[in-house]
């Protein structure tokens, strides 16, 4: 590549051109389209040649071949072929998913991303020995106080020494409690995770009490750290649970329980678990989330119960119209809301599906749910069940349309819904900026909206030029001519 | 293949090179053929270290994905499993030495393990009874990987995570080692400014070890003359706001991994005459990105309004290149149009993929969704509404966007207030439960933990008085002539690379009172040098200054410091480090508690 790159300066410095110059004029974007069409124009002239000894060999995918994954793929299908003839007992190997790509390489915490068996670490020693070799640059890594292996009688701060360069140790001599602490310390100061986690586990395991190792915990908050990882890693939940306690971190003792719904899988289960969760010492916001998220989960299981049961029994037309797609458990409250608003409008609000009820119990907010009710009817097609929600009755009974979310919202979510032009155009003329108003009837082609608007806004001219756009011989056509023609009107211009 | 790490100030090449002989050598130390099982999140970074070809040639035959059951067949002497101490790979490890024992042809087996070895790996290899079949066990240690000629990442996605969400230093652990290592081979740095809590830690360790090997004077003449270590959270807010160079838009909308990108297919399909529309490929098409190609180069770094104007300008030149050859008239001529040829077509292949992308993001970046997101955006960076609920997020959340985007906007209107007002943030939070599941409540309080959410507590906000002392917002940018970083993310310079740009010049005792606003210690170091190695500089000769974001940086930063190093009077040329490179996506993604996918 160097040979290459090294012409390829020449040949652009040898251009007239420089990086930075440029026409104002000029519109960035329809060049792009000019040099698509260069590149273009160039391609008939020259036959791909990748073979090019210097030009990097790449796959489809835009692999280089001899890439280390791309050779995998190489390598390994070769004799996975055979393999899979031997192999047909195991059809595991082939369809289990990849590794799960995400998370550091480095953390403390991918050091024990499975439940392991707690208290079943011994000492790390027997088994290490100094023929595993390494292959540091000596100067950096190795200071020469390092080279006296085989004393027997290490000091803390030898022994955190010799954890840290991977050699034999032994932490069974350190028994009274200051020892092991003054070991902890060490173990502290050589800032590497994985000898500190090793020295907590020795201290959790040999120590009588875990309050006694939670108190000195309290003035060591990087050991502390290490160690709640530690306990999060392997799973070891009554435990942390204990600590959190004792440190007086109840918020994050109750956010560690919360989160542990999310393993539940059977539905009762998982309600009866947040039913517990209630009680648990969140903020008082939080408390009122998880008190939600607890009820909404008891009313999706009656709700589903019973759906289900009436899809079943094929009573109400509406399931056999639009079947359910899916279950509504474990929904977000406002896709419970539009299922609702879907199979349960008008229902009366003493039932715990009726659209009513669950605003009310929710709490959710007049825009939330007129935008999902909105959603759901016009997908219907129930264009009175859409005209009522924005009807509002005075004392005089007069009825008055209103949307807290905009005429011109409606008008989007009808038009995505498919709404015919009659439905449309009576949301879009209720828009109250002219402008807006004449931009969405221009989108969605609501000629008479338009007609309309230019005859109040008395513009003759945008009126004439539109006559243009109208079919001829069009109802549409005829309505500007009969405006135009009519005396009445004080045209602008 | 990596002649771009040695094009920049620093030849990064030295450093992939170290790492290739470490890899060889370890190689070695199996003699024999081998076959390699990789754990496959390490192929991406492993890439930009070594090609199979060095592997081939140090006699690996075969290579395989880490699967659990048996391993594949291979006629070879040696298994060595390249692997992350991770205990889930431990297990999987175990069970294919277990199921490798039952056939009849023993091979030698060995454990690499990148970037450390891990106490707690191999005492879970011997409760499964397997440890003593390796005959081998080591380490590989892979801190900073060598990304382009002035950028260094060491690719640990929950650096910022583990560091501001969960106390954990680990990863600063290993950021300290990285920086040693690189001072053994690039000399000791002697200044070390900081700005954070993180940085001041990285700094005490890199003291620390410097004190333990107090034996071995480092005689190499520094390259570095200033490392400055800025913690991420004292700029929260740059990597919220959507980058507007050409390379941050294709991380932002298609994600870059390790070097690579995947594009959607269409745009790329090389339809060549007479093969008619069939075979249209439906793989992604996968390009490798970096300063190696020439083009690349040029407009990586631009604002992407700016892109335009150069591709069609190369497209004018290549043209006229190939319009040549009707000019070519003596063979000598000839000759030459033909040897200029490879270069022409690598020139307009390059053209082709980079008018194809520009294609795709415009499409994106032309649409009123990105616009209206954009302008939120600029409204909040600039101060406006910033402490009341906005309309166009309320709209997104109703529309149900996707939730990163949502949590992206109302985490920086939180940053840009210096807290949200309480009843505003219950309002968000009240719509986000309600709209995206109330388990998020997980999620939001991670945010509120990390600081990137918070509501406001009596304090004034200062969010004003730090823009207009770091000139953070300015008004008239220039996007296709750059005089300043702000075009970057047209108009916002971000606060990382202002405080990079303001210690070289006037120096930091100028922004006391500013950086007394943002969260962490500031603090100068010295490492004394041994004498004769101190840099006699030539007059008018650029300082070189190493810049370690600590839980990330974009590419829009990194294209701020490279627009720096290249100000003519500016006097420093920047290297670029980092944990992790981001996006406000990726970035909000690993804070957010992995839930389990929906059942449908």
């Amino acid at each position: 590549m160097i040979r290459s790159k090294l012409d390829e300066d020449e040949y652009w410095n040898s251009s007239k051109f420089k990086a930075f110059t440029f026409d104002d004029e000029d519109d960035e974007f329809s060049r792009l389209k000019e040099s698509k069409q260069a590149v273009n124009s160039i391609r008939g002239l020259v036959e791909e040649e990748e073979d090019e000894d210097d030009v990097e060999k790449v796959t489809w995918s835009g692999e280089p071949v001899g890439s280390i994954s791309w050779s995998i793929k190489e390598t390994a299908s070769s004799s996975r072929a055979a393999g899979e003839i031997r192999d047909q007992g195991f059809p595991k190997i082939d369809t289990t998913p990849s590794l799960p790509k995400q998370g550091s390489n480095y953390s403390l915490s991918s050091f024990f991303k499975v439940r392991g068996k707690s208290g079943s670490s011994q000492s790390f020693s027997d088994n290490w020995s100094d023929s595993t070799t390494r292959m540091f640059a000596p100067e950096l890594r190795k200071p020469k106080s390092e080279y006296k292996d085989y004393v027997s009688d290490w000091s803390p701060e030898e022994t955190v020494r010799r954890m840290h360069r991977g050699k034999p140790y032994s932490l069974e001599k350190f028994r009274c409690l200051k020892d092991k602490l003054l070991l902890l310390d060490k173990a502290v100061d050589s800032h590497d995770g994985n000898v500190i986690t090793a020295v907590l586990i020795f201290l959790k395991r040999s120590l009588s009490k875990e309050e006694i190792l939670f108190r000195e915990l309290v003035s060591r908050q990087i050991a502390l750290q290490h160690f709640i990882h530690f306990l999060k890693e392997m799973g070891e939940q009554k435990l942390l649970l204990e600590l959190f306690k004792s440190l007086g971190r109840t918020e994050d003792m109750a956010f560690l329980q919360y989160k542990d719904h999310l393993n539940i899988k059977d539905e009762v289960q998982r309600q009866e678990y947040l039913k517990n969760c209630i009680s648990l010492p969140f903020s008082a916001d939080d408390a009122s989330h998880v008190q939600d998220h607890y009820t909404l989960l008891e009313r999706q299981i009656i709700i589903e119960v019973n759906d289900k049961h009436m899809e079943k029994a094929g009573q109400m037309g509406i399931f056999k119209k639009y079947p359910r797609k899916a279950s509504i458990l474990n929904m977000p409250i406002i896709t419970t809301l539009y299922y609702s608003c879907f199979y349960h409008y008008g229902e009366a609000e003493g039932t715990y599906s009726s659209p009513a009820n669950i605003k009310k119990t929710f709490k959710i907010s007049e825009k939330q749910y007129l935008l999902t009710a909105l959603g759901a009817r016009a997908k219907q097609k129930a264009w009175s069940d859409v005209d009522s929600l924005f009807t509002t009755k005075n004392w005089l009974g007069y009825t008055k349309k209103r949307a807290p979310i905009g005429f011109h919202r409606v008008a989007d979510i009808l038009q995505k819904n498919n709404a015919p032009i009659q439905v449309l155009q009576e949301y879009v003329r209720l828009v109250d900026d002219p402008e807006m108003k004449l931009g969405l009837a221009q989108k969605y082609k609501c000629h008479d909206v338009i007609i309309d608007t230019y005859k109040d806004l008395k513009d003759r001219q945008q009126l004439m030029l539109y006559r243009c756009k109208v079919d001829r011989g069009s109802p549409e056509e005829k309505k500007i001519d009969d405006i135009l023609s009519n005396t009445q009107v004080r045209w602008k211009n | 293949m990596a002649s771009h790490l040695s094009y920049g100030r620093v030849n990064l090449n030295i450093l992939r090179e170290a790492a290739r002989k470490e890899l060889r050598e370890f190689l070695d130390k199996c003699a024999g053929s081998k076959a390699i099982v990789w754990d496959e999140y390490l192929t991406g970074p492993f890439g930009l270290i070594a090609q199979y070809s060095l592997l081939k040639e140090h006699e690996v035959e075969k290579m395989f994905t880490l699967k659990p059951g048996r391993l594949p067949v291979a006629d070879v002497k040696n298994i060595i499993f390249f692997v992350r101490p991770r205990l889930e790979l431990m297990d999987i490890i175990a069970e294919n030495v277990v199921s490798e024992d039952r056939q009849r042809s023993p091979r030698d087996l060995h454990i690499l393990f990148v970037p450390r070895r891990s106490l707690l790996c191999e005492q879970r290899l011997k409760e499964r009874g397997v440890l003593a079949s390796f005959i081998n066990i080591d380490e590989y240690i892979l801190d900073l990987i060598p990304y382009d000629g002035d950028l260094l990442s060491m690719e640990s996605e929950s650096a910022f995570r583990e560091c501001y969400l969960e106390n954990d230093q680990t990863s600063l652990y290993h950021t300290a080692k990285g920086l040693m290592t690189l001072q053994a081979l690039y000399g000791t740095i002697p200044q070390i400014f900081g700005k954070g809590e993180s940085a001041r830690h990285v700094a005490n360790m890199m003291l620390r070890m410097k004190r333990e090997f107090a034996g071995s004077q480092n005689q190499i003449l520094p390259v570095f003359d200033t490392l400055l270590l800025l913690d991420r959270n004292v700029d929260l807010l740059t990597p919220l706001a959507t980058q507007l160079t050409y390379e941050g838009l294709i991380d932002e909308i298609y994600g870059i991994t390790n070097g690579y990108v995947k594009l959607p297919p269409e745009k790329f399909s090389q339809k060549k005459q007479g093969e008619g529309g069939k075979d249209l490929p439906t793989e992604p098409k996968k390009l490798q990105l970096n300063s190696a190609e020439e083009l690349y180069a040029e407009i990586r770094d631009k604002n992407f309004n700016a892109v335009g104007a150069v591709l069609s300008k190369k497209a004018k030149i290549i043209s006229a290149a190939f319009e040549e050859r009707h000019n070519a008239k003596t063979v000598g001529e000839i000759k030459q149009f033909v040897s200029q040829l490879p270069h022409m077509q690598a020139a307009r292949s390059s053209l082709a993929n980079h008018t194809s992308i520009a294609e795709l993001i415009k499409d994106i970046t032309t649409s009123e969704a990105f616009f209206d997101n954009l302008t939120v955006e600029q409204e909040f960076m600039t101060g406006v509404d910033t402490d009341k609920v906005n309309s166009y997020i309320e709209d997104c959340i109703a529309q149900k966007d996707p939730l990163i985007k949502i949590l992206r906007l109302v985490c920086m209107q939180s940053v840009c207030n210096n807290g949200l007002k309480q009843k505003v943030l219950d309002h968000y939070k009240r719509e986000i439960l309600q709209t995206y599941g109330y388990e998020h409540i997980l999620t939001l309080s991670n945010l509120e933990k990390t600081g990137l959410l918070k509501p406001q507590i009596g304090t004034r906000n200062n969010y004003p008085t730090i823009r207009k002392t770091l000139k953070l917002w300015m008004e008239d940018v220039n996007e296709q002539n750059p005089n300043d970083i702000s075009y970057v993310y047209s108009g916002f310079a971000p606060l990382s690379v202002r405080l990079a740009q303001l210690l070289a010049r006037p120096g930091w005792r100028s922004i006391e009172e500013v950086l007394k606003m943002l969260p962490g210690p500031h603090f100068e170091e010295r490492q004394q040098l041994p004498s004769g190695l101190h840099k006699k500089r030539q007059q008018g000769e650029n300082r070189t200054t190493l810049v370690f974001f600590l839980g990330g940086v974009t590419y829009a930063e990194i294209a701020a410091l490279r627009f720096l190093s290249q100000m003519e009077e500016g006097g420093t040329e920047y290297v670029i480090a980092t944990t992790k490179l981001i996006n406000g996506t990726s970035w909000i993604k690993s804070l957010m508690d992995k839930l389990e996918a929906p059942p449908f």
